[in-house]
């Protein structure tokens, strides 16, 4: 119950925690939804009333995870009680504890509607202070769920102008998160006018005033959204929703600093996504090559699985440098290490490919060096006699690309390759021949043969 | 906004608990570190008539007279009196002879307001002009008798002449004297008179009231009459709310205003347990200085053969093992007056838990039949099912182990729901007490909070409320041969277990443990200790059973076990040599 109240206490968990259900879209964020049935007395004493109370936020929760939202309501009824606890710090941190619990029943209880939640978030709003502004906040998540943009935008103006005397200064960052979701909300509608603009002629009389319109959201939207993206966190869907606004009045040094910034500044959490959104302005500009590559190479350190690595790959092929050929070797491995790429064709095309220029080119080294720490996991990992078969019953094309690969890399004799030679299809016939003939010439296991 | 003038408003924000108010333009207050404004306006008086002037003339002092909460003139005795007064209606109602309010517990109560010397005495700890109006006046309130208290002979039957002078002897020592000025600023952090005073008194010898005590004055008073509720049943009453105790104080009359240090005295969040209210019993006994209480004979409710008869029906067992604990009594001596009657002026004044020792009767002949080493039991069982099929028509031999299913599963239900129940207990009362005034306001806020939020979730709660008022019982479970469920054991014989030996019938089974070796001897009152895991599966079930029906921690009954082992198997713990097995070849004789 204390490392509870704790958790419950730290600012930093809980702005964590909201972001996160924006992004998962399903219900209320209860981070500490954990079975806890601690009713062992330890200790003195505890009074009945503790006791009693904490054995019926744990029959909450059990009634929470097994989706009893009216058993849980009935329980909820008794444990309003805590709100008079006698106990300060339980007294204290009561509050929060319920509104989560009860917000997460109104969520999903048959009985419950927008009204129901509102009456409930409101009273919760009331009691103490500090819970004012995440409630709100999380009420308008709630509303947002629902498609009330506009009751969502009410509730978040009215937070904003909440005012604490001296206890503001410990809540700023929420009041920073509630102006940048507001923001958000007006970028909504600024997209949406976006969208009519782009239907209207452009020497249309409603045209300019439309655009004046705009021009009016974006401003607002912009004090809005860059006080919270200028603090350290992940605030991806703020970030880019900036930026194309930005992007859109032309402002295109202001909308590259943030970027920069959001990717860069070591004060912020590692973000793939940053570089990502880094990269596709820069592509956008038509930055060079080299700048391209530095910003991808950062990613391919974080997630080497990107989706992006097979147009890094791109690029780098078509280098001059010899170390960024030889990175985009490095590369492809690195993707195909991952088995949820394991049927990417492309990749295996670039591979075979790649793997054919490189050995022509004579770089038999840079392959030895990327298969020597794979040669005894990629055999099992990808050309077992199982995959070839299965392989070749899916996708032929995926098959033969493999084939070709697992022949250059491990010989004539590799089960996978001979599997899919002896197949002998009409059709491929001719592909297969070729492959034959280029493993003939490249294999790195036999180069005499 | 003049926070000058706002200075007299001392009541705290609801919204942030500070005392710091400014004033609005419309003269409302506002709290100046949270900007929660109040519906509490300045009291302006309209000067009328001349628009433009600035509205000067203000009626100082907001709501100075805090009269409405200035009920009447109080004591905390009379509090408890209250409670008391509640409690015995109750258990009038739970069909407790009349006599037990009026005869005894009156009584008692008188005898203790005496002891304590705070009526019924030449000195009273307060001053004594004020008290005799004040007593007077409460007494004729409270509906606790129709005559005149005061007038009625003080002495009680049972009371030797000794109450009279003792309080003579009380009288040379001296005593704080009590300010009478006290009555006037009384209700500064108390809505009683002598609510501060009452929670700093500490004298020694004195046995001051607290909310448990007062089961101990009802138990004490049942135990006089010979009541057939047991200190458990009481206790268990209480839980399942038939006897008032939490919350007693709002009931008191409306003018009865509590609050301070009233809070601390009269408000509580615990259940009562066993052994507290009954170390308290003793304790009030011994300082009320009470006469040997009736006796209790064999034709008592408490005596043990009729409690085992209660509990062997409780428990679902076979009517046939009556006979064995009334010889495990009979060879024990525990079925004599003298072991049982209760007599607080004795040298060690001691009473026997009657519950709990016919419980602890049970377990031995459980044990003795059955030896409960996880083994012996379940090979009996089998025998007892194999005969059971065999002979389908005739008395069914008792079967260990479908009792256990039966009594397992009915158990742990009963177990469940009494958790859920006490999970769902509302502990609040619906008038909350609160320190010092100026909580008053934010303490009813919140009170009012809750009590909305429980309106909105209760509508989203089951349609069908679940709370079947419980009618009170002195049984908690119902055995009947029709439903398989809830099988009824109580006619089934205890042939197979049993086997004749010349005239009588003795057990088959001739192994016994005891339960404990050693009693410990130090001043941690414990007799011995309950390791669980020291013990066989079978034996923790059938502690665990009993004990939850008695509402006591497990060790509690196995220590009672392991006493009644010792006067049982006298020999074998007063032979100087230590034995090294537990199982002990013990002949019933």
């Amino acid at each position: 119950m204390s490392a509870f109240s704790d958790e419950l206490l730290s600012p930093v968990a809980e702005a964590e925690g909201v972001e996160t259900s924006v992004l998962s879209g399903t219900g209320m964020y209860i981070p500490w939804l954990r079975k806890q049935m601690d009713m062992v007395v330890t200790g003195g004493k505890k009074k009945d009333f503790a006791q009693t109370t904490s054995a019926c936020l744990a029959l909450i929760q059990e009634a929470l995870l097994k989706h009893q939202w009216q058993k849980a309501a009935e329980y909820m009824h008794s444990y309003f009680q805590t709100l008079e606890d006698t106990d300060t710090n339980k007294r204290q941190a009561a509050p929060e504890i319920i509104w989560r619990l009860g917000s997460e029943i109104l969520y999903y209880h048959p009985k419950s509607n927008v009204e129901t939640f509102g009456t409930f978030a409101d009273r919760m709003k009331n009691i103490g202070v500090m819970n004012y502004l995440k409630i709100s906040l999380q009420h308008a998540l709630y509303l947002l769920h629902h498609g009330m943009l506009e009751d969502a935008n009410r509730n978040l103006s009215q937070a904003e102008t909440w005012r604490y005397g001296e206890k503001s200064s410990s809540q700023e960052i929420l009041i920073n998160f509630i102006q940048a979701y507001k923001g958000l909300l007006q970028y909504y509608t600024w997209s949406k006018k976006k969208m009519e603009l782009s239907k209207l002629d452009e020497d249309d009389y409603a045209y300019s005033t439309a655009t004046q319109n705009m021009l009016n959201h974006s401003w607002k939207t912009s004090v809005n959204l860059s006080a919270l993206i200028k603090v350290p966190g992940v605030w991806d869907p703020f970030v880019k929703s900036y930026v194309e606004m930005l992007e859109f009045y032309g402002d295109q040094d202001g909308a590259r600093e943030i970027l920069t910034n959001y990717a860069y500044d070591e004060k912020f959490p590692a973000n793939p996504n940053a570089h990502v959104y880094l990269y596709n302005f820069l592509k956008r500009e038509k930055a060079p090559r080299d700048k391209l590559i530095s910003v991808l190479k950062i990613l391919y350190q974080i997630v080497p699985s990107h989706q992006l690595m097979l147009e890094f790959h791109r690029i780098l092929r078509s280098s001059d440098k010899e170390e960024h050929r030889k990175l985009g070797l490095e590369v492809l491995f690195a993707i195909l290490d991952f088995s949820g790429c394991t049927k990417n064709i492309t990749a295996w095309k670039y591979l075979a490919k790649y793997l054919k220029e490189t050995l022509m080119g004579h770089h038999l080294a840079w392959v030895q060096e990327e298969w020597n720490s794979r040669k005894n996991w990629w055999p099992n990992f990808h050309f077992s006699y199982f995959w070839a078969k299965s392989d070749w019953m899916e996708d032929k094309a995926l098959a033969c690309e493999k084939a070709l690969v697992a022949g250059i890399l491990l010989g004539k004799g590799c089960r996978y390759f001979r599997y899919v030679s002896k197949q002998g299809h009409q059709i491929l016939r001719k592909k297969i021949k070729q492959m034959n003939k280029s493993v003939k010439r490249h294999s790195i296991v036999n180069p005499g043969l | 906004m003049d926070l000058e003038e706002a200075r007299e408003f001392k009541e705290r924000c609801t919204q942030c608990a500070a005392v710091s108010w400014g004033l609005t333009d419309e003269g409302k207050y506002y709290c100046t570190s949270c900007h929660n404004v109040t519906e509490r306006t300045r009291e302006v008086i309209n000067t009328g008539a001349i628009p433009n002037t600035k509205i000067q003339a203000i009626n100082r002092g907001l709501k100075k007279k805090r009269k409405l909460e200035k009920g009447w003139d109080w004591y905390v005795c009379e509090g408890f009196q209250h409670i008391l007064c509640q409690q015995a209606e109750a258990l009038k109602a739970l069909g407790v002879g009349p006599e037990l309010k009026n005869e005894v517990l009156h009584k008692f109560w008188k005898r203790y307001l005496q002891k304590s010397r705070q009526a019924y005495c030449k000195n009273p700890i307060y001053t004594s002009r004020r008290k005799a109006t004040v007593l007077e006046d409460h007494l004729s309130h409270s509906d606790w008798d129709s005559e005149p208290v005061l007038l009625r002979d003080v002495s009680l039957p049972c009371v030797e002449s000794g109450a009279e002078s003792q309080s003579d002897v009380n009288m040379q020592k001296p005593f704080p004297a009590i300010k009478a000025s006290q009555s006037e600023t009384g209700s500064v952090c108390s809505g009683s008179l002598d609510g501060v005073e009452y929670s700093r008194r500490k004298e020694k010898g004195m046995v001051k009231m607290t909310v448990p005590k007062t089961l101990a004055f009802c138990y004490l008073s049942l135990l006089w009459q010979r009541e057939t509720v047991t200190l458990s049943d009481l206790l268990r009453f209480v839980e399942e709310g038939h006897i008032p105790y939490i919350n007693t104080f709002q009931h008191f009359p409306e003018e009865m205003k509590l609050y301070g240090r009233d809070k601390g005295i009269f408000a509580t969040e615990s259940w009562p347990s066993y052994e507290d209210i009954y170390k308290k019993m003793i304790e009030v006994a011994t300082f009320l200085d009470l006469p040997r209480f009736p006796d209790i004979t064999e034709d008592c409710c408490l005596h043990p053969n009729i409690l085992c008869m209660k509990y062997l029906m409780e428990v679902n067992l076979p009517d046939e093992m009556h006979t064995l604990t009334c010889q495990v009594v009979q060879i024990t001596g525990m079925g004599e007056r003298d072991f049982l009657t209760f007599d607080p002026i004795a040298k060690v004044a001691k009473t026997v838990k009657y519950d709990v020792q016919a419980v602890a009767i049970i377990v031995v002949v459980l044990k003795l039949l059955f030896l409960l080493d996880d083994n012996l039991e379940w090979s009996l069982s089998n025998l007892a099912g194999k005969h059971n099929e065999n002979h389908k028509e005739d008395k069914p031999w008792f079967d260990f182990r479908r009792w256990y299913q039966v009594m397992k599963k009915a158990v742990d239900e009963k177990k469940q729901k009494w958790e859920e129940a006490r999970a769902k207990y509302l502990w609040k009362s619906e008038k909350p007490l609160y320190y010092s005034s100026i909580d008053r306001s934010v303490v009813y806020k919140r009170r009012e909070m809750v009590v909305n939020l429980q309106k909105q979730f209760s509508l989203l709660a089951d349609s069908t409320p679940t709370i079947e008022n419980k009618r009170p019982s002195s049984f908690q479970f119902n055995w009947t041969e029709e439903d398989p469920g809830r099988t009824c054991f109580h006619g089934h014989s205890l042939q197979g277990i049993l086997k004749k030996k010349g005239q009588s019938l003795t057990t088959k089974n001739s192994l016994y443990w005891l339960s404990t070796q050693r009693f410990c001897r130090s001043y941690c009152k414990h007799v011995t200790t309950y390791e669980e895991s020291n013990y066989s599966l079978s034996y923790q079930f059938i502690l665990n059973l009993f004990s939850f029906l008695l509402r006591i921690k497990a060790s509690f009954l196995h220590e009672e076990v392991s006493l009644i082992e010792k006067r049982l198997f006298k020999s074998r713990y007063s032979k100087p040599k230590k034995k090294s097995s537990r199982s002990k070849k013990v002949r019933r004789q």
